[in-house]
């Protein structure tokens, strides 16, 4: 059963120092600098508790849980802002 | 670069393939308004008519106008994004061109700017702009202050205009990286959320286009999208502006109808200089077709089965070695990241030394290295690891027979030093 929160993260305020994925390897995985590889989707019910740890324990706030908004917005928009 | 420099860009076009929409005939004339007035005649607004503006969105979307700018994204959802928002936009016409080999945006800075102030005038006029802002590379940039004089003596704008030199780096043409160079002096990145035509410029809605698909918009504001389609494909409307480079006879900035026999458009630029084994379409962000595969399809996104994005054409000698360059392109991109994510940051540098080893037919960690390029992808806050990624797998897959070589200790290559054209590679 999947969740309606999603984990986002801000990429330029991260910093790799790594606690999320040390907090939910089940949905974080570190690369080989430390910085953070979330897997795809919503956030499954039972870890949603872990996941708001993970959200709590960043030492730069970068990591969010967000409401899972419909993908209806994704697609080809993605690319609007490059160049 | 000087002006004789750059007018060595300026190539020449041949009828059929070349189609001279944006670029004035040959011999080259001043780009005086005068001109310009008369070859395409005045563009009129009716900013205040609700119908002057629905009939002119209209007429975008029927042409089927995208961006030149590299995402080739919908012009008119862009401009229509902009009215769901609250603030005053408003409109950046963006020719940074920070893709180091495309010279396209300047080139038509420097022969039509009338056509891209026409364009960037009307476009205020459909999102209500109140200002906007030129942001030009520094070549042309004495171009654009002269158009915009002339302009001003006889009041053809409404819209008040300001230019600002484009800041230097690869990334600094990117749509947020702009903003934030205008707002703030920092031509980086910003970030995908929220968009620049939700919060841009000091919070306000803001439209960044690029100059060339404002050129075609002052075009299709005066002849309308049936006109539009009359050149290119149905899916792929209209000419673009294609800079050739690499091994071709006379390199430089040509015109083309999109959909014309790739051939065709190489022969505008004289036809190869030497045998070659493959193009790089779009930009550096682009992506490798092996040829002579290549020629014989038509030049579009649809025919050769790969964006168009910038409109950038390397040809790449047979005798080169396709790991080399893509090991000097890497490194070189590498530099240009703007240091602000950790996985473009580190994650590039360390690809770009495994694609060295590998280009040295050195001992590599190949396995790393392709594991590495697929997880920079999608994490990074602009598009910059994304296309970096995207660029190095079609490398690998076209110039799979030439890794196997390298991944062996050899090369088969007969001239080993790389041709693509490279600014120095200075962190930013």
């Amino acid at each position: 059963m999947k969740s309606s929160v999603v984990l986002r993260i801000d990429r330029i305020a991260c910093d790799g120092r790594g606690t999320c994925g040390e907090f939910l390897p089940e949905l974080i995985e570190l690369d080989d600098w430390g910085y953070p590889i979330i897997a795809d989707g919503p956030v499954p019910r039972g870890l949603e508790r872990l996941a708001l740890a993970a959200v709590e324990m960043c030492p730069k706030m970068a990591l969010q849980l967000r409401a899972n908004e419909d993908d209806t917005r994704s697609g080809s928009e993605s690319t609007e802002e490059l160049r | 670069m000087s002006s004789a420099q750059l007018l060595r860009h300026m190539g020449s076009n041949q009828p059929t393939t070349g189609c001279r929409r944006l670029l004035p005939p040959e011999p080259w004339a001043p780009a005086g308004l005068a001109a310009h007035l008369q070859r395409h005649g005045a563009l009129v607004h009716h900013p205040s008519s609700d119908a002057w503006r629905a009939a002119t969105f209209g007429e975008i979307e029927r042409a089927g106008l995208v961006g030149r700018g590299g995402a080739a994204f919908p012009t008119v959802r862009k401009l229509r994004a902009l009215l769901a928002h609250r603030g005053r936009p408003f409109v950046i016409a963006n020719g940074t061109e920070g893709e180091p080999a495309s010279m396209k945006d300047r080139v038509l800075l420097a022969r039509s700017p009338n056509l891209v102030l026409d364009g960037a005038a009307l476009a205020a006029s459909l999102v209500g702009a109140g200002e906007i802002i030129m942001v030009v590379h520094r070549d042309v940039r004495d171009s654009v202050d002269a158009a915009l004089a002339e302009r001003r003596r006889i009041r053809l704008d409404s819209t008040k205009f300001r230019v600002v030199t484009a800041a230097d780096g690869f990334v600094a043409g990117e749509a947020s990286a702009v903003v934030n160079w205008v707002g703030r002096g920092a031509p980086i990145p910003l970030g995908k959320a929220p968009r620049m035509t939700e919060r841009g410029l000091q919070g306000r809605p803001t439209l960044v286009q690029n100059v060339e698909t404002l050129a075609h918009l002052g075009l299709v504001g005066r002849h309308g999208a049936e006109w539009f389609r009359q050149v290119g494909t149905a899916d792929e409307p209209g000419t673009m502006l294609v800079t050739l480079a690499g091994s071709v006879v006379r390199r430089g900035v040509f015109e083309v109808a999109i959909g014309a026999r790739t051939s065709h458009v190489l022969e505008l630029a004289g036809g190869p200089s030497e045998p070659i084994q493959a193009l790089l379409i779009g930009g550096y962000f682009g992506t490798w077709v092996p040829s002579p595969a290549a020629l014989s399809l038509p030049f579009s996104a649809s025919g050769l089965g790969v964006g168009l994005g910038a409109g950038l054409v390397v040809a790449l000698p047979a005798a080169r070695c396709g790991v080399l360059e893509t090991a000097q392109l890497v490194r070189y991109l590498a530099s240009q990241s703007a240091g602000q994510c950790g996985p473009c940051k580190f994650g590039l540098p360390a690809i770009a030394e495994q694609l060295e080893l590998l280009a040295a037919a050195m001992p590599v960690r190949f396995d790393d290295l392709t594991r590495w390029v697929d997880e920079i992808e999608g994490r990074g806050a602009c598009g910059h690891p994304d296309g970096v990624a995207r660029h190095i797998r079609s490398a690998l897959d076209v110039f799979g027979d030439e890794v196997s070589e390298h991944l062996v200790g050899r090369c088969s290559a007969s001239e080993k030093r790389a041709s693509l054209p490279l600014p120095t590679c200075e962190p930013l």
